[in-house]
Formats: structure tokens, C-alpha cells, sequence
């Protein structure tokens, strides 16, 4: 069902360095178990896609990942969650969740501006860290906006509230406002589910393109997605990873019996 | 009645229209009944009062003449108490909301802090007075000053305070603190920029409504012994030379609106019942207008916090 050409073929070829892997992780939301012994490499500078049936834990372990479940209370999880080239469990509790944040972006379900102008959500990033120079502020907000191709639509309106924009904008705003802070990695947890196909065509180009620079984990529900942008895939069911691969691999020839229906849609 | 309704539905639907219009005629008579007997009420004390209402009567102090009485000392009263009870209530009743909102671990400490706090907004306003008594007269050595009663009256609204601010600050939407969060904000920067501009407006509207209901509060007032009979004003807070504030008029005996109404209602002379329903105008005109403000400041924020 999948016939995806192969873009830029030859990088494929050498091994692929970690941006981070984990190992043996399990994650409990009170007494309920939603992750069980979750093991996934994370290439650097790749798109890896989870993907399976609501409800299979893929957002919650997208989630682990900027230690969002840090928030809530009554959760809590064992494993780990190692960042290279630190070596740093990110997990750990020693480690600062705002640190992990400094470093990795996240882009939501549902666009989710602040209620400012577009200039101060893409800005918020670097007020946080302290960046006070108008300079530095100007230059990166340009620079985000045109990583995140919204730029050249928002330029002459930068001080309009960013709800003024359409949904598509607003979620590529968020994304710019997510690579504003130059992070590692840029978590998408379903991030074009409210789309129409034009906007998520929009942000598909972009994950392919942010990936020069980024590495990428995205969640979707939608498997001609995860076969289009990512470069490895991980089919989740019940906590579990049920099969991890290349995305050509898993899509093309399944080795799992259950993977092979989730994709032809025999079971989801 | 036209073509589109079937024989068969044609009972059924006639049925439930009816039973809608019951409600409405219900839901309206309790409406009316409700604003009937208010408006009834304020329109005989607008009718007793009125003539007594003027400027002398707002520039007077108390007189045993009824017809020379006024409720200067009353009303600034009331603005002082007022004063101290705003400046008291609203940073303690807003930062604990804050805190149990955003910053309390959830357990059995919590719970019970925020179980007592709701339970506290709906204890009788007599026994704040009394425990206020005992506090902050006998205890403190405040004296029975402008001081203590907006004391008095911060303890008595802290609860409201509190609970409208944590229901304001509910109201903000998790993707809004998921969103600062992942920036990399921490809680306080979060809490700064996104969840008070975002709670604010509910923040003040019940602000506004505590103080509304401080201003009306008479029982505490009585059992901190307020005068009722002050034929002086507490001094100026502001001086004409160094150190140009002055903190005397916290310390000054006090009179207040509802106290000074009182005073005048258990009087034997019928004419003194002109000037209690010509104060009580003012005491509702206050409360109007504060409510009035709380919300027109929502509207107006609220134009400008969308999600």
C-alpha cells in the first residue's frame, strides 16, 4: 500500500549515530500500566514515527521523552531515557525537567499559541532564558519563522495576535516558536490530526526539511504520514513496542503478523 | 400546520411544546418574583431616602437632629476600612489560590487546607467579628481601630478570594501551561506570563464581589466596637509636610455605612429612618458600582485573553 520513492538515497548507508535510546522503560499512570519495557533507538538527524491504535501509549512514551508527566501528579516510571552525546538519563531524577525542555521542543495536537502577538509567541522561548537584546530577539524570531516557511506570510503582521492566523499558521507558528530555541530534538505528538490536508501537506514538507538539523520523533494516527516523513517506525500496542524498523521495512515487508494488519487496516 | 409533520408524531411533538412552554413560564415566575420583590424593596428606599440625600447630607457628621445628620465620617470610614481590607486580603486571598493551584503536591495536608478554606467562606460573619475580638484587640493591642476592622474584613472575604481565584485560574487551559512548559518555562515564569493574565479577569470580578460584601458587613463591626456616634474624621494619610504620610488614621476609632445605618434604624424617632434608608442609597449605590466595575474590567480583559 505504501510506494514511497527514496529520497536522497546514499546517507542510509553508514550507520546512523544516537540522539537517544531508551531502554527497559515502563511508565505507570497510578496503578494503570501504560508503558511496558519499552526499548527504541532514536536516530540523530532522523524522523522516527510511532505509530498504532488509540490508546497503545505512544504519546505517553512522546511524552517521557520532555518529561511532560513531570506536571501531573500520582505517575511514575522506571527505565531509561539516555541523551547522547551527554549519556545523561534523562529520566533521572537528578535531571532538571527544565534543562531537558532547554534542549528538547515539543509541538502540540492542537495549534496552541499564546494569547500574544505572533512576534512574542515565537520570542517566548529565548524571554524565558533570559534573552533581553531587541537585536538577538528580531534575528531569531526571523530566523524561526522561516524555518517553520511561515515567514514570508506573517512578515508585514507581526504584531497581530496569533490567533488571527488560520489553523494551519498557528501550528506552524508553534513550530516556530519550538525551534526558536535551536533545540536537539522536536517532539510532534500528532501535530496535523486538526488539519486540513493542504496545512498537514505544509508541515509534512517542513518535518522532512527540519530533519537536516533536528532530530525528529513524531506520534500520528496516520500511517500514509508516518510512511511519508519518517525514516524508522515503531508500531505500539498495549505499552509495547511491537515492532520497530525501518520505515520502508515495516511498511513494505511487516515481520509481525500484527503490524501487517494494523497497516492494512485489518485491525485499528 | 404543515405538511412536514406526520399524523402519527403529530401528538408527540405537541406534547413536548407544551412542556417546554411550562418551563419557560415556570423559570420566568421565579425570575420575576425574585427581581419584583428586589426592586420593591429599593424603590421604597429610594422613595424614604431620596429627600434626605444631597450634599449636606454626604458633608454632616451625626447630629441628634435628625433632619441635620449626616454620614460624613460613615462613609470615608467605609473607604478606609475598605482600604486596609483590599490591601490585606487581595495579596494573601490571590497568592494562596496561586499556590494551591499551581504550586501545592496533591495530598491529605492539601486537601484538608482546601476543604477548611471552602468551608470557611460560609461561616457567619459574627463569629470573625469575635474571633477578631479576641485577636487582634485583646491579643494584638490593636484597639478597636480602623485597622482592626479591615482586618476583620480581609479575614472574612480571604476565603472568597481565594476560591474565586482558584476557579479562575481552572479556567486557563492545560495546552496553555503544556505550551510555556515546553519552551522550557518554569512554574513561576509560567505562572506569570500566561496563567494570571489568563485568570485575571475572574481573578478581579471576585475581588470585587468580596469587597462588595465587606463593605455591606455589619455584624463584625458591632462586635469589634465600632463607634457609633464619631463626630471627627481619622487624620488626613497624607501631609502637607515630611514625612508627608502619615499612618494615624489606621489607629483613628471608626464608623462605618452599615453601622452608622444601624444606629439610626433602632432609634426611637421615626426621622432617623429617613437617613438610614438616605445611607442605605449610597451603601447600594457603592455596591453598584463596584459590581459595575468588576464588570466592565472583565469585559475589557477578557477581549484581549483568547484561546
Amino acid at each position: 500500500m505504501v510506494d514511497r520513492p527514496r529520497q536522497a538515497g546514499a546517507p542510509m548507508a553508514e550507520p546512523q549515530p544516537l540522539k537517544a535510546r531508551v531502554s527497559g522503560l515502563s511508565f505507570h499512570y497510578g496503578s494503570l500500566k501504560a508503558l511496558d519495557g519499552i526499548e527504541l533507538p532514536v536516530f540523530e538527524r532522523r524522523v522516527t514515527a510511532l505509530i498504532g491504535p488509540s490508546g497503545c501509549g505512544k504519546t505517553t512514551l512522546l511524552r517521557c521523552f520532555n518529561r511532560m508527566h513531570d506536571l501531573y501528579p500520582g505517575n511514575h516510571c522506571q527505565g531509561e531515557l539516555m541523551l547522547y552525546p551527554d549519556n545523561i538519563n534523562l529520566l533521572g531524577r537528578q535531571v532538571d525537567p527544565i534543562a531537558v525542555r532547554m534542549r528538547i521542543a515539543m509541538v502540540f495536537q492542537k495549534p496552541n499559541p499564546f494569547p500574544r502577538s505572533i512576534y512574542e509567541n515565537v520570542a517566548y522561548g529565548l524571554r524565558v532564558r533570559g534573552e533581553r537584546s531587541r537585536v538577538v530577539l528580531d534575528e531569531k524570531v526571523e530566523q524561526a519563522l522561516r524555518r517553520a516557511a511561515l515567514w514570508e506570510e506573517v512578515r508585514e503582521r507581526l504584531d497581530e495576535p496569533g490567533a488571527s492566523l488560520s489553523g494551519g499558521q498557528q501550528q506552524r507558528l508553534c513550530i516556530a516558536r519550538a525551534l526558536a530555541t535551536d533545540p536537539e530534538m522536536i517532539l510532534f505528538d500528532e501535530p496535523t490530526a486538526a488539519l486540513d490536508p493542504v496545512a498537514t501537506s505544509n508541515i509534512e514538507q517542513l518535518m522532512t526539511e527540519l530533519k537536516q538539523r533536528i532530530t525528529v520523533v513524531i506520534v500520528t494516527h496516520n500511517m500514509q504520514q508516518a510512511a511519508r516523513v519518517s525514516d524508522h517506525t515503531a508500531y505500539m500496542y498495549a505499552g509495547r513496542i511491537i515492532e520497530f524498523g525501518k520505515t520502508d521495512d515495516l511498511f513494505i515487508r511487516p515481520r509481525m503478523k500484527q503490524t501487517e494488519d494494523y497497516i492494512t487496516g485489518r485491525f485499528g | 400546520m404543515n405538511d412536514l409533520r406526520r399524523a402519527s408524531d403529530e401528538q408527540g411533538i405537541a406534547r413536548r411544546i407544551r412542556a417546554d412552554l411550562l418551563f419557560a413560564a415556570v423559570g420566568l415566575s421565579c425570575l420575576l418574583l425574585g427581581v419584583l420583590t428586589l426592586s420593591v424593596l429599593f424603590l421604597e428606599m429610594a422613595v424614604q431616602g431620596l429627600p434626605r440625600l444631597g450634599i449636606d447630607f454626604l458633608s454632616s457628621f451625626p447630629s441628634r437632629h435628625p433632619g441635620e445628620a449626616g454620614i460624613l465620617p460613615a462613609w470615608v470610614g467605609s473607604l478606609a476600612v475598605m482600604l486596609v481590607t483590599a490591601a490585606a486580603a487581595i495579596p494573601l486571598g490571590v497568592g494562596a489560590g496561586i499556590y494551591l493551584e499551581e504550586y501545592a503536591p496533591r495530598n491529605a495536608l492539601t486537601t484538608i487546607i482546601e476543604i477548611n478554606v471552602t468551608n470557611l467562606a460560609g461561616v457567619p460573619s459574627i463569629i470573625y467579628g469575635l474571633t477578631a475580638l479576641g485577636m487582634f484587640i485583646y491579643q494584638f493591642g490593636l484597639g478597636r481601630s480602623v485597622l482592626t476592622a479591615g482586618l476583620t474584613l480581609a479575614l472574612l472575604i480571604l476565603p472568597i478570594i481565594i476560591v474565586a481565584t482558584r476557579e479562575a485560574i481552572r479556567t486557563v487551559p492545560d495546552a496553555q501551561r503544556e505550551a510555556a512548559y515546553a519552551c522550557g518555562a518554569s512554574t513561576w515564569q509560567t505562572t506569570r506570563d500566561h496563567v494570571i493574565p489568563g485568570a485575571a479577569p475572574g481573578i478581579l470580578t471576585g475581588i470585587i464581589i468580596g469587597l462588595a460584601r465587606a463593605i455591606g458587613e455589619t455584624a463584625p463591626l458591632i462586635a469589634i466596637g465600632a463607634v457609633t456616634f464619631v463626630a471627627f474624621l481619622p487624620d488626613p494619610p497624607v501631609l502637607g509636610e515630611a514625612p508627608f504620610l502619615s499612618a494615624g488614621w489606621l489607629h483613628a476609632p471608626f464608623t462605618a455605612l452599615p453601622v452608622q445605618m444601624f444606629n439610626w434604624t433602632v432609634r426611637p424617632d421615626e426621622a432617623f429612618r429617613a437617613n438610614a434608608a438616605a445611607a442605605a442609597f449610597v451603601l447600594v449605590l457603592m455596591t453598584l458600582a463596584m459590581n459595575g466595575l468588576a464588570i466592565w474590567l472583565r469585559q475589557r480583559m477578557r477581549r484581549h485573553v483568547r484561546w
